[in-house]
């Protein structure tokens, strides 16, 4: 609650700072929009605004998902296998290389201008973090832990279920944290580089039409579904890491 | 359980070239206590290692057998420092770890029965962040004992512990281990003299054995005769006598 509490005060001392601005300086609102102007256009475009986050809120939801199972799944085949750690995790590093900007029109190209370009690029973006935070909670198991599992006679594919998994939940807790912020950026660059709907589409229609007002009240409303996302992804985090 | 094997190794174990231990010539009696003692990093834990089956660092040139002629594998428990218990798991579950590990029906009335033993009936369902650092090695020592196996190897299980709660530990672990082939790896000479029914004192030129007090363990610890072989073994390892 009192982080709650907190945030609302940041938040609160942000907008102050952002009007102190506009009217210290006396920008144009098609520069920078008072926190006032941006509230009157995000209500008086809520419809379109609410049609456009359900598109992005569903590329991000299936990105974080696909690539959270993705990237779980490489993660214990990386910790199952030395020669398959051995072979893939440079290539894992590679692709991580490549900037993942520069793949956008190459997406759009192969997968169309619909959901499935954003989805990939979500998927992309994510599926290193998740990959390697679980590895590292995979193969991080106390020695002694798995000496005793050796002891009770259980195979290499009993222990990675009962005891590699399950001890590593709390460090894929850590990568879905870092996807739920990634898998935003993903679906929003995607929709940048050629969409018809989705959040990142309409504040470039906005910033074309010089409407900054609706821009800013799409990104807003882009952050903090990003901060609901964030928070919810933690809260189940906790919970199976408790579980 | 089957009957409690001995288990006799010979030889010697070496780090890059470089003698960690040996030539040793040990036999840890079927059925009974054997303790080993040694300065830190002449090799106790690795020579547990190596009668456990489990990977060492270095070579090992030498022989592990059992008088039964029967391999050790399945046939040996294993206790650490640390209880190692799954802290997502409740205590009843880390009881049963083996058999759910070998996806296997857990006997959960043995395991019950165990618990009582150890005195933790009430706990069964608590998670080990919610157990004392006692419980929580009372309840590794139910996981031991649910094994069932006849060969138990315990790494300095009780050297994390408070005093008082050691000295439980240490009677009620030679209550419940009793008739097992038993091998603790220890750094206190009190433990050895206390529950050993023969001490081992290792060097890395080799192994040889302490005489412990004529009484059966678990020995009196406050009896003259213990008081007086913890102090010679003391005085022995620090170089004294």
């Amino acid at each position: 609650m009192s982080t709650l509490r907190y945030a609302l005060g940041v938040g609160v001392f942000g907008l102050l700072i952002w009007q102190a601005l506009v009217w210290i300086t006396g920008v144009p609102h098609f520069i920078l929009p008072s926190p006032w102007r941006v509230t009157q256009a995000a209500w008086d475009n809520r419809m379109l605004i609410a049609e456009n986050a359900v598109v992005t809120a569903t590329e991000v939801g299936l990105g974080l998902l696909i690539g959270t199972i993705l990237g779980a799944v490489t993660a214990i085949q990386l910790a199952a296998s030395q020669r398959m750690h051995r072979l893939v995790m440079p290539l894992l590093v590679f692709t991580q290389a490549v900037p993942v900007f520069a793949l956008a029109p190459i997406l759009t190209l192969w997968f169309g201008y619909g959901i499935a370009s954003k989805v990939t690029m979500a998927v992309l973006i994510i599926y290193f973090p998740v990959t390697s935070a679980y590895y590292d909670g995979l193969t991080q198991v106390p020695r002694d832990i798995l000496d005793m599992a050796r002891t009770m006679d259980s195979t290499k594919w009993q222990v990675m279920r009962r005891i590699r998994i399950p001890h590593a939940l709390p460090s894929l807790g850590t990568g879905l944290k870092l996807a739920a912020v990634y898998a935003p950026i993903g679906a929003v660059i995607g929709e940048w580089v050629g969409a018809s709907k989705g959040l990142g589409y309409l504040m470039l229609l906005a910033n074309g039409r010089a409407k900054t007002d609706l821009m800013f009240a799409s990104l807003i409303t882009l952050a903090l579904m990003t901060i609901a996302l964030y928070a919810a992804v933690s809260k189940a985090s906790s919970a199976f890491s408790r579980a | 359980m089957t009957d409690a094997p001995s288990i006799h190794v010979t030889g010697s174990h070496e780090i890059d070239g470089k003698r960690l231990f040996g030539p040793i010539d040990v036999i840890l009696p079927a059925g009974q206590w054997t303790c080993v003692l040694g300065r830190s990093g002449v090799g106790k834990s690795t020579l547990l290692r190596l009668i456990a089956g489990l990977d060492c660092a270095g070579l090992f040139a030498g022989e592990i057998t059992s008088s039964d002629a029967r391999t050790l594998d399945g046939r040996i428990s294993f206790m650490a420092q640390s209880d190692l218990l799954l802290p997502w798991l409740s205590v009843l579950d880390n009881i049963v770890l083996g058999a759910r590990l070998r996806d296997d029906v857990p006997d959960m009335v043995r395991a019950k029965d165990l618990l009582a033993h150890v005195g933790l009936d009430d706990h069964r369902d608590k998670k080990p962040t919610a157990l004392s650092g006692g419980m929580r090695q009372r309840t590794a020592l139910a996981r031991t004992l649910m094994e069932d196996r006849p060969v138990a190897l315990l790494d300095e299980p009780f050297s994390a512990l408070d005093a008082s709660t050691r000295a439980d530990m240490q009677e009620l672990s030679a209550q419940m281990l009793a008739g097992k082939t038993v091998l603790l790896v220890t750094h206190d000479p009190a433990e050895a003299v206390r529950l050993g029914h023969r001490i081992i004192v290792l060097t890395a030129q080799g192994a040889y054995p302490w005489q412990p007090p004529q009484t059966a363990p678990i020995r009196d610890q406050y009896a003259p005769e213990t008081t007086a072989c913890q102090a010679d073994l003391l005085a022995h390892l620090r170089g004294q006598r």
